[in-house]
């Protein structure tokens, strides 16, 4: 059986009912699923046909026909933002999962064995943090060519220590308890106890961080696909789009306004979703709202 | 040890890791720089004797320490595409990148402290849902986004600043600051809201203290009480994501000087990536994880200065 710190009595129900009074919570869990309905229907369904290019509808401002107007190649621009989503959530979601799948038991390690383990895991996290990560992921993306799958292994890279640093904390303020005294006294080893009674008391905390790195991880994207190193055309992605708006920004402004607004919104949705789980898990930072 | 002394060993060991990193990353980069520099008709020979005479034909650690060493007075070697001394070209740079970080950094204190203490003091009303949704919303805008509406709005329809560009600071220091003050807003207002956000729950953690009551409860007033005791006090995290921010806003730097067209660091790193000139991005980027963590050492020590108690510590 797993003993849970945090939450001694809550049923199900009642951190639903929690969970739906709490502003943030709501809003950006709505936000957050809108824009996951939106990825998953471009692949059914968007008004236009992001690969055709049609030039002679080629910068046309928004209009009934074209919501979001089109863009240089005539491509309409709501189209490709909803195709562009796709990509910015893939993205995300594999560089959080890889940074969540190597930290997480590099923290959760440091914190058992403690000593040398944990100085060292600790040096390595500080020569990580030194490295402005934008700076890394464009080395490293220079370093293996641009594209989808090593722009989320350059934010990946950079999730790692995010994670080791959150579930080493966690732990560390896990293990002095008496019930894992009790694991202890048991006869459970390292892995038992951490695995059985440490990840699911920080699985609150790695849950908050993982939307943060989420939204963070959507930004990167964004950066690295605007200077040409994330997905490459002809595969829409926000980025690229602000990319081609950009000297194109007298003409036709809306080119940027909306692949811009996407990513705005899609990030203050997880962020307010992140805030509202922190407020809802934890009882203590609900007094600071 | 005391705590000053430790930091100053972790920074030094950092530091040092840190270039080992940078240097192993560009060994194993494709592309042979003498083969670069002499094109693709030169013969073996020539490239060979070109890799001698550029010592790339040394022991791995021989050239590590001689790169090394170079760092260390300054000496970074010869651009391979620009045939000058890396140093040179990083001089003619760091006076835009390092002004702008400046602004930027400047600006995003001046801005989130404020609004920090303002929403701190009005927990829970109007004001500080009104200022903590702005900081919500902040955080969520991409600074390269951002500097295209401001490029739209200041530039293209109001005609205020210039769109891009760097006049150089032999035209005058008007022009100069004027042509990085968008790219600095661009830079500074995301993170103002990340620190805005930090600002405000550190003083309202500090606002709950016992010391905080007492100071009320001797007669200062209220502004008093929120500047000289809750500030100090509520300091730590603020410079800890300030010393953050300063490497986010270096980085931020190359993104936004290709934005702007601002012939800065950013820029130089960007472009000796594509042209594969190794030499300069290896010293950039040494240069900027090296003021990295110089700048992580000044907030541990400020850490010191803030809180006496840390200075004798362990």
């Amino acid at each position: 059986m797993t003993l849970r710190a945090d939450l001694p009595e809550e049923t199900l129900a009642g951190v639903l009912a929690k969970a739906f009074g709490n502003r943030s919570f709501l809003i950006g869990f709505v936000i957050t699923l809108l824009v996951a309905a939106i990825a998953l229907l471009s692949f059914v369904w968007t008004p236009h046909d992001v690969t055709k290019l049609v030039i002679a509808d080629k910068t046309q401002a928004p209009s009934p026909a074209h919501w979001f107007g089109t863009d240089h190649f005539g491509r309409d621009i709501l189209s490709m933002i909803m195709v562009g989503a796709r990509n910015s959530i893939a993205v995300a979601l594999v560089a959080v999962g890889i940074g969540m799948g190597i930290g997480v038991p590099l923290g959760a390690f440091a914190a058992a064995r403690g000593g040398i383990a944990d100085e060292a895991l600790m040096r390595v996290n500080d020569l990580v943090f030194a490295f402005p990560a934008l700076l890394s992921a464009i080395m490293i993306t220079a370093i293996f060519g641009p594209g989808a799958v090593n722009a989320i292994i350059a934010i990946g890279i950079f999730n790692i220590p995010v994670f080791a640093r959150v579930a080493r904390a966690g732990a560390l303020a896990i293990w002095p308890r008496e019930f894992i005294l009790a694991a202890r006294a048991a006869g459970k080893g390292m892995t038992e106890i951490t695995v059985e009674h440490i990840l699911p008391n920080i699985a609150t905390l790695l849950l908050v961080q993982g939307t943060i790195q989420f939204a963070l991880g959507i930004l990167a994207e964004a950066g690295l696909s605007y200077v040409g190193l994330g997905a490459q055309p002809p595969m829409p992605s926000w980025g690229r789009m602000l990319f081609d708006a950009q000297t194109r920004m007298v003409t036709a402004p809306w080119m940027a306004i909306f692949p811009g607004m996407a990513i705005v919104i899609t990030v203050l949705g997880l962020n307010l979703l992140g805030d509202g789980i922190a407020d809802i898990l934890d009882p203590k930072s609900r007094r600071q709202r | 040890m005391t705590y000053l002394l430790k930091r100053l060993i972790i920074a030094a060991v950092t530091l040092v890791l840190a270039s080992m990193v940078v240097f192993a990353v560009m060994e194993i980069l494709p592309g042979d720089p003498a083969r670069l520099m002499l094109g693709f008709n030169a013969s073996t020979d020539q490239v060979e004797l070109l890799r001698n005479q550029m010592g790339l034909n040394a022991p791995l650690v021989l050239r590590y320490l001689h790169w090394a060493g170079g760092l260390l007075s300054l000496d970074f070697g010869r651009s391979y595409t620009y045939s000058v001394p890396v140093i040179d070209l990083v001089r003619e740079r760091v006076v835009v990148s390092l002004p702008l970080a400046l602004i930027a950094l400047a600006l995003s204190t001046a801005i989130a402290i404020p609004v920090g203490l303002f929403s701190a003091s009005r927990q829970g009303r109007a004001g500080d849902t009104l200022a903590m949704g702005a900081a919500q919303l902040g955080v969520a805008v991409p600074n390269f986004w951002f500097a295209l509406m401001l490029i739209y709005l200041f530039a293209v329809w109001l005609r205020l600043v210039p769109a891009g560009g760097f006049p150089g600071w032999s035209a005058g220091i008007w022009p100069a600051v004027k042509s990085l003050l968008l790219p600095a807003v661009a830079l500074a207002l995301p993170q103002a809201a990340i620190l805005a956000r930090v600002a405000r729950s550190a003083l309202i953690e500090v606002l709950n203290e016992d010391y905080i009551r007492t100071a009320r409860a001797k007669g200062l007033p209220y502004r008093a009480v929120l500047w000289r005791h809750a500030l100090r006090n509520a300091m730590i995290p603020v410079l800890t994501i300030l010393g953050l921010q300063f490497a986010f806003l270096l980085a931020g730097t190359i993104i936004i000087e290709n934005v702007f067209y601002l012939p800065g660091l950013g820029r130089l790193v960007f472009q000796a990536i594509t042209q594969r000139d190794l030499i300069v991005v290896e010293s950039v980027v040494m240069l900027l994880v090296a003021a990295v963590i110089a700048v992580n050492l000044l907030v541990d020590f400020s850490y010191a200065v803030v809180d006496p108690r840390l200075r004798g510590r362990q």
